[in-house]
């Protein structure tokens, strides 16, 4: 019951500070001071303190698209273990529902960008569709493999499978599954080299482009449900990369919050070290993650 | 002015596609406005020889031949008179206006507009490609980050840009119409701010205008100032924009540091003349403000600071694989297109046209001096990229090489009142190009006709054509690495 709680409050509570850690590593290697860590919360309490204005070309859609998007990645937070600890809902199974709820919330920013009618936004749309297309089977195939290793359905037991003695046996597979999903990670966030965040050119922008037209809580939702996603995404790669588990919960759940903090700061030297990609070879770094977790599933097939 | 003969029509434009054939360009090409009688005049510039060639001519119809068919250098100019003077240009292949105001003659409209309903910016037919999977994007007026307005129309095929057009005229003031009859107290002011950003490129190509319509000659000291005030602003926004290059590929080290470097730059203008930007630096017959030595030294001081850290800040462009790989190849134009349109300044380097007016039409202190030009073969992002850095270098050696050896004497002389019937043209190399300015004057020396050209005017179609065929991801990238103004261009 105390894991249950805990999973709750830290998956409600702490995903924005993720973004302010990036932000402070990007900063710290731009010579910058940078904005303070805890600057998305103080973001996210003002969007949802202001008012909102809805074109009027819009139609019930565009206003469901961000509530859609923060409910499936609500839910899909329930179905991931954190820290070593069962997932407060599982069955067999679950994780085609997990993968499908980020479907559902994709289907509904895109569903949204395009009811506003702009050519921006239907840009972004067709981009984000084609990238996700790609990114998808990468997700999959990672979730084969390690459901292949725990010889289990459920994501709990899945991602709480992988241990030490894991990474001894299966150490190449394990190498190459923990690559793709990096990838996937940056890829699904948006993060530099497959978008840049922060960017205002709004020819260039994936993700940001299809929600130039939310405002107020509508985007303090968006905003907050992207980090959630960083955070869903996060923990399932901690708890491929870094299985380690001391059998004491309050040890474990300050282990798992440590290596959180520790990827948003690897995230941010990524984000610092390189220069986004060209648009047209988005595709071809996605099909090769994808072909890292083949090979990962291949391995563990033989 | 009496000098020019004036040829008839058929003659004229003869004469400057014959010139152009020859490898002439088209520097300036304007009308003076007027009821029956409008005249046309045209510089030309020849590299090779180091020559300027002006011709003009006389027309009392509403119709001129075109020649931007056969001469595309020109036809920009010939929207440009159409629009000042009302006068329709036949077989025009885009005959439309350049920035939306009514002509400087009232009743004479190319387009037959009303003279009294206002015109609005942008307001008429684009170039459409039609087709399945062709879609049109619009970007603009009103742009998502602080920049100046422009209207961009994209013809897509999927990611890929079929065609670019630009329509600019939104920041319109009238500088041109207003001088008719000047100058006036405020025509230096009025020229700083022609184009914000080249403030002295500007303010100096004015300067020298008066100075020559005056006949005086400008003091040693002062040339050398101009030139250290011209280099610094050459040298502030390069840096600017070598910091959002990289910044719109998404790297943030030389983006955040080249960012706090440009104002290392604008404040050393300040130590010159109090104003970061460099305005009320210039005044016609030398320098408002004189360099003492301490100031000498504490320029020396911060430019080696500055020249450390810009290194440093732009050498981690060369050596990051995926900046490179982003910049190569990106918005290329080749050395042909780049003859054909007649671009200036870095773009036209980056293409390897070696033209330069500090080097091809010396002015000032570059007659003592000679910077070395540096030129790129590639013409993509990555040479406008490279041409800026190499520019700068050679700029930091200049700064300093002056700075050691500025000469005695006064930094200004006396001003004497314009000739009469005289036409004076200026260069000058802006950081962006070459900047022309050409006064024609009445028998009491006031301006008839005052005529700038703003680099930007030759150089924005290169940006329209370098798009071609690239995906519309990178025009924000490509007009970067442009960096063309819209406040120059519209004037």
């Amino acid at each position: 019951m105390t894991d249950i709680i805990i999973h709750c409050a830290v998956a409600l509570l702490f995903p924005p500070l993720l973004l302010g850690v990036i932000g402070k590593t990007k900063a710290a290697f731009a010579g910058r001071v940078g904005a303070p860590y805890f600057q998305p919360y103080y973001d996210l309490i003002k969007l949802f303190r202001k008012g909102s204005v809805f074109s009027e070309t819009t139609t019930w859609v565009f206003r469901a698209g961000p509530v859609v998007t923060l409910s499936a990645t609500l839910i899909a937070v329930l179905l991931i273990p954190l820290g070593r600890h069962a997932a407060p809902l599982s069955f067999s199974g679950d994780l085609i529902l997990f993968a499908y709820l980020f479907g559902l919330s994709r289907f509904f920013t895109t569903l949204a960008a395009l009811d506003t009618g702009s050519s921006f936004e239907g840009m972004g749309a067709a981009r984000e569709a084609t990238f996700s297309c790609l990114a998808e089977p990468t997700l999959f195939f990672a979730l084969i493999t390690l459901a292949r290793m725990s010889k289990s359905l459920t994501l709990s037991t899945i991602l709480t499978h992988p241990t030490l003695a894991t990474w001894l046996a299966a150490g190449s597979s394990m190498l190459l599954l923990s690559g793709a999903l990096f990838i996937i990670l940056l890829a699904e966030n948006c993060r530099i080299p497959f978008d840049d965040p922060n960017t205002h050119l709004e020819l260039t922008m994936i993700h940001e482009v299809m929600v130039l037209d939310h405002s107020g809580p509508a985007l303090g939702i968006i905003l907050y449900g992207a980090a959630l996603k960083l955070f869903v995404l996060g923990a399932i790669f901690v708890n491929v990369a870094l299985p380690v588990a001391t059998g004491d919960p309050l040890t474990d759940w300050a282990i798992f919050i440590v290596a959180m903090l520790a990827l948003a700061m690897a995230i941010g030297i990524v984000e610092s070290v390189m220069a986004r990609l060209r648009l047209v070879r988005i595709p071809q770094l996605l099909i090769g993650a994808t072909i890292l977790s083949a090979f990962a599933m291949l391995l563990v097939l033989r | 002015m009496t000098d020019i003969t004036v040829v008839d029509s058929s003659r004229f434009l003869q004469s400057i596609l014959d010139a152009a054939d020859r490898g002439w360009r088209i520097v300036s090409y304007f009308g003076i406005p007027a009821q029956t009688v409008v005249q046309l005049i045209c510089v030309l510039a020849n590299k090779a020889e180091g020559q300027l060639a002006v011709t003009r001519t006389e027309t009392r119809d509403d119709h001129f031949p075109s020649i931007s068919s056969l001469c595309t250098q020109a036809q920009l100019f010939e929207r440009e008179i159409a629009e000042q003077c009302g006068l329709v240009f036949d077989d025009h292949p885009w005959f439309k206006p350049v920035r939306f105001h009514h002509s400087f003659v009232p009743e004479r409209d190319a387009w037959n507009r009303p003279a009294d309903e206002p015109i609005r910016a942008g307001v008429m037919n684009y170039f459409q490609v039609a087709g399945d999977e062709v879609h049109e994007v619009a970007v603009g007026p009103v742009h998502a980050g602080i920049i100046e307005p422009g209207h961009f129309r994209f013809q897509c095929h999927g990611e890929e840009v079929f065609h670019l057009e630009i329509s600019l005229g939104y920041q319109h003031r009238g500088i041109e119409s207003d001088l008719i009859g000047g100058p006036h107290k405020r025509t230096l002011q009025v020229m700083e701010t022609a184009a914000g950003d080249t403030t002295i490129g500007h303010g100096q190509a004015y300067c020298m205008v008066m100075e020559a319509l005056g006949g005086i000659k400008v003091p040693p000291r002062a040339e050398v100032l101009r030139g250290i005030a011209l280099e610094l602003e050459r040298l502030a926004n390069h840096t600017g924009d070598l910091g959002a290059i990289a910044g719109d590929v998404g790297y943030l080290p030389t983006s955040s540091f080249c960012g706090r470097l440009r104002g290392e730059f604008l404040n050393m203008t300040a130590v010159l003349c109090g104003s970061r930007f460099g305005r009320g630096f210039l005044t016609p017959g030398g320098t408002i403000f004189d360099l003492t030595h301490g100031h000498c030294d504490d320029l020396r001081k911060r430019l080696t600071e500055a020249r450390r850290d810009l290194t440093n800040a732009v050498e981690l462009l060369w050596n990051t694989p995926s900046v490179m790989g982003r910049l190569e190849g990106t918005g290329q134009l080749t050395h042909e297109l780049g003859l054909e349109l007649g671009l200036v300044g870095p773009a036209a380097r980056a293409c390897g046209i070696k033209r330069d007016v500090r080097q091809d039409y010396p002015f000032g202190i570059f007659r003592m001096t000679h910077l070395p030009v540096a030129t790129s073969f590639h013409g993509d992002v990555c040479a406008r990229t490279m041409i800026r850095w190499q520019e700068a270098q050679k700029s930091m050696d200049f700064i300093e090489e002056q700075l050691r050896q500025l000469p005695g004497g006064g930094h200004r002389v006396e001003t004497l009142p314009c000739a009469g019937r005289h036409l004076a043209v200026a260069l000058t190399e802006g950081w962006r190009g070459e900047i022309c300015h050409v006064a024609v004057t009445d028998e009491a020396g006031q301006f008839d006709r005052y005529k700038i050209v703003d680099p930007s005017f030759h150089n924005w179609q290169g940006l329209a054509m370098a798009l071609r065929g690239q995906q519309i991801s990178d025009f924000p990238l490509c007009n970067k690495s442009f960096n063309l103004s819209y406040c120059g261009f519209d004037l």
